[in-house]
């Protein structure tokens, strides 16, 4: 039983925090969401020359050999810092699909850019009528002599819109909503056929809607049984999500206790009142509940029974969505005015934190699921 | 970062578990797990088996029967304990006195009282709180007065748990009145609870039962031996003494053994015409719940291993975490089993008449709205949660 960081992670922590502290101040940040992107390719050049975009690959394919307790770090840090670019697109989603999918040859192909910071992931998965199901699958991938041709309508793709390569999920076989004929599929975004429209997302990242006709395409691992690593690598995703909610929390919360501390009304700060302070104390409350979640499910995205590994994920997300909200609205609240302007960075966290809520599966749904399966108790 | 338990601590659960179910008798477990109080013997006689396994009090010095275990082993041999149903040690013995004499009484007091307190051949309670007194413990006013060889105590204690049944009782009593801070002049003192001068009241809570009591002092005489340490040191000791039960306030395996049994008995109600666990909003409440607890389990096990960095004679701010979250979620169980039991939650058992007539409904309902009223305590005692509040806004906070 041992929650530390080793050597190597705290110097990857230290390091991170370092950078982060130097460039990704709020008016900097501003500043990479205006770029063309919305993000800016110096601060994903500092990434690449920190390691950190090459972080959960191999040696041997051209990484650093990082699990999910440091993907966990780094999200950690870059929740407090709201960093918008496409790290969890690129190196966190497509980095455990590719990881768990790829052959040798495709990881050969594509590792090297994606660690070198030239080449931008995007995860295209959902569609209209999907909501948060991983099976809702009407995009279709048909054979073309060697490879494959994808054709359908990919909607809210993370980042979408500047990646160079995109990784689609299209079903090869099998009917709608079932667990067989699901593939996942590597496709140029400036193949013929790929059209995309990129916009802003409400917590200040970039999303795409994109259509595919008659795109050509390569499968990555089993055209048709693709499912249970899309559920692994998406339990990975949730892991480094819940990671990241926990560093958004913990802005919140410290922006908050240091607001309380200095802003004064009736001739004395409003902190002194303790109302307020045990308001900030069960928000304390909540994000270390969170935070031991995160933690736990770090430890369980990887477990090998897929059972236990969804009733951790469902828990671990519920738990975050319901601190994320606590702390997120009571942060909001207790800055008064001011939470409620773009101004300033509290209200960006909230924003971000609500997005994580309500992505990759809502609080309500992880809930209905993890009771479906009985719950984390054997009667 | 591991945050699996190693293989010896594995071992060592399942050496906790055999212990505890085969060795403590079933039909005291059973009790438990119904939620029904065990008596003064079967108290006595769960503490007296594992205290003969070396098994009571395993945080206490070597000497004096302690383990030498790591915080991961005492965690794990409380856990056990509670999931299996196994009341623990008296905590006012265990918890309380017995570590405040190991760490400060004298030679003759450790000799005196220390088997005695492990082996519950004494019954401890705890005279802290008074009708003026309670989270603001430091305003007591019961007065020790020397008078020769004695001190000469008169005041009134209150909310004293199981006075009914004990032997001897720790008091905190001024000894300077004219002590310049309030917390001065206060002192730590050992009574007999059969010294003439003592008088004790039940008073019954709104489960019915007898629980807690007042305990009057009038010219109650203490001989001088019977104070621990040094005279009006008496709040440092009880500081220590509050700040020695740090994780097991939390009590997961205490919630999650009444989940278990409350997923069992929602097997045997039904609503309409399925069990009330196929529910799916009765389950979905009922996961919301075991969310919060794996959290406060992992919180939990964040500040066991955190003991090892720190100063065991300092109380750690985090366990007011554990307490606050802790109660709430003991509580929300108890509300979760008066869902499964329904209306049958309406009759009440009057423990003070007595009655010959068969219960009302279904066995397993009596104790649902019992254990709802009086576990309403747990989030007022030990430090209310509003004074924990406090602690955390204070101490990690820096309000």
């Amino acid at each position: 039983m041992d929650f530390d960081l080793s050597d190597e992670q705290r110097l990857l922590k230290d390091s991170v925090d370092r950078m982060l502290a130097d460039r990704y101040g709020f008016e900097a940040r501003k500043g990479y969401r205006a770029a063309p992107e919305g993000w800016s390719r110096d601060i994903w050049a500092q990434f690449a020359d920190l390691g950190l975009l090459g972080l959960p690959f191999t040696e041997e394919q051209g990484g650093f050999g990082g699990g999910l307790v440091d993907a966990a770090t780094v999200m950690e840090a870059f929740g407090r810092a709201l960093v918008v670019e496409p790290y969890f697109a690129t190196v966190v989603a497509c980095g455990a699909l590719l990881r768990h999918a790829a052959s040798a040859a495709q990881m050969e192909a594509l590792v090297p850019g994606i660690a070198a910071g030239q080449r931008v992931l995007a995860y295209a998965q959902v569609e209209r009528q999907s909501r948060h199901s991983l099976t809702a699958i009407m995009t279709r991938a048909e054979r073309d002599g060697d490879g494959w041709r994808i054709t359908g309508e990919k909607s809210l793709v993370l980042h979408g819109d500047s990646a160079e390569t995109l990784l689609v999920t299209a079903r090869s076989a099998g009917q709608h909503r079932e667990r067989h004929g699901i593939g996942l599929f590597l496709v140029s975004a400036d193949a013929p056929g790929v059209s995309r429209r990129g916009y802003p997302t409400q917590d200040g990242l970039r999303a795409a809607e994109i259509t595919l006709a008659n795109v050509p395409a390569e499968a990555l691992g089993d055209p048709a049984e693709a499912l249970p690593i899309l559920e692994q690598a998406n339990d990975e995703m949730l892991a480094a999500l819940c990671a990241e909610a926990v560093g958004v929390m913990t802005a919140m919360h410290a922006m908050t206790v240091d607001y309380l501390k200095t802003r004064k009304q009736f001739g004395r700060a409003i902190g002194e009142n303790q109302a307020l302070q045990h308001r900030a104390v069960d928000m304390y409350v909540s994000l270390e509940q969170a935070r031991s979640m995160a933690l736990y499910a770090a430890m369980m995205a990887s477990d090998p029974n897929p059972l236990e590994r969804q009733r951790a994920m469902h828990a671990a997300k519920v738990q975050i969505g319901r601190s994320g909200r606590h702390i997120g609205q009571e942060a909001i609240q207790l800055h008064g005015g001011i939470g409620v302007t773009m101004e300033y960075a509290v209200g960006h966290h909230f924003k971000r934190m609500t997005m994580i809520e309500r992505g990759f599966g809502d609080t309500d749904s992880h809930l209905a699921a993890l009771a479906r399966l009985g719950g984390l108790i054997a009667a | 970062m591991d945050l699996r338990f190693t293989a010896e601590e594995n071992a060592f659960r399942e050496r906790m578990r055999d212990f505890f179910t085969t060795q403590i008798p079933a039909d005291i477990r059973e009790q438990v797990q119904r939620g029904e109080h065990v008596s003064r013997d079967q108290q006595v006689a769960a503490q007296r088996i594992m205290n003969a396994h070396g098994l009571a009090v395993p945080h206490w010095p070597a000497e004096w029967g302690g383990q030498d275990w790591t915080p991961v082993q005492l965690y794990i041999y409380q856990d056990e304990m509670q999931q299996n149903c196994v009341p623990a040690p008296l905590g006012f013995n265990a918890n309380m006195v017995g570590p405040v004499i190991a760490q400060f009484g004298s030679d003759a007091q450790k000799k005196q009282f220390l088997p005695a307190t492990a082996n519950l051949d004494i019954w401890w309670c705890q005279g802290f709180s008074e009708p003026g007194a309670g989270s603001d413990l430091a305003s007591l006013r019961t007065t020790a007065v020397r008078d020769g060889d004695h001190y000469v105590v008169n005041g009134q204690k209150t909310w004293t748990t199981l006075a009914q049944y004990a032997d001897w009782i720790f008091c905190l009593a001024r000894t300077d009145p004219g002590a310049a801070k309030k917390q001065q002049g206060i002192s730590f003192i050992l009574i007999d609870m059969q010294t003439p001068g003592i008088t004790v009241r039940p008073i019954q809570t709104l489960d019915g039962g007898v629980e807690v009591n007042e305990v009057w002092f009038d010219d109650v005489r203490v001989p001088v031996e019977n104070l621990v340490g040094e005279e009006n040191r008496g709040w440092d000791y009880a500081k220590f003494l509050l700040g020695n039960e740090r994780t097991g306030i939390a009590r997961v395996g205490v919630s999650k053994a009444r989940i278990r049994r409350i997923k069992q008995l929602a097997a045997l109600e039904h609503v309409g015409d399925r069990a009330m666990i196929e529910e799916p909003h009765f389950r979905e409440k009922l996961a919301a719940v075991e969310v919060e607890l794996k959290a406060l389990e992992m919180t939990q096990l964040r500040v066991v291993a955190d003991e090892r960095k720190r100063d065991r004679a300092l109380p750690n701010p985090a366990s007011s975490i554990l307490k606050i979250k802790g109660s709430e979620l003991q509580q929300a169980t108890t509300e979760l089993l008066m869902d499964v039991v329904g209306p049958y939650i309406l009759p009440y058992d009057d423990h003070e008449h007595g009655s010959n007539e068969p219960p009302v409904g279904p066995e397993y309902a009596a104790e649902a709205a019992p254990t709802y009223f009086n576990w309403r305590k747990i989030s007022i005692y030990g430090g209310s949660n509003e004074i924990q509040r406090n602690i955390v806004a204070k101490a990690i906070l820096g309000f």
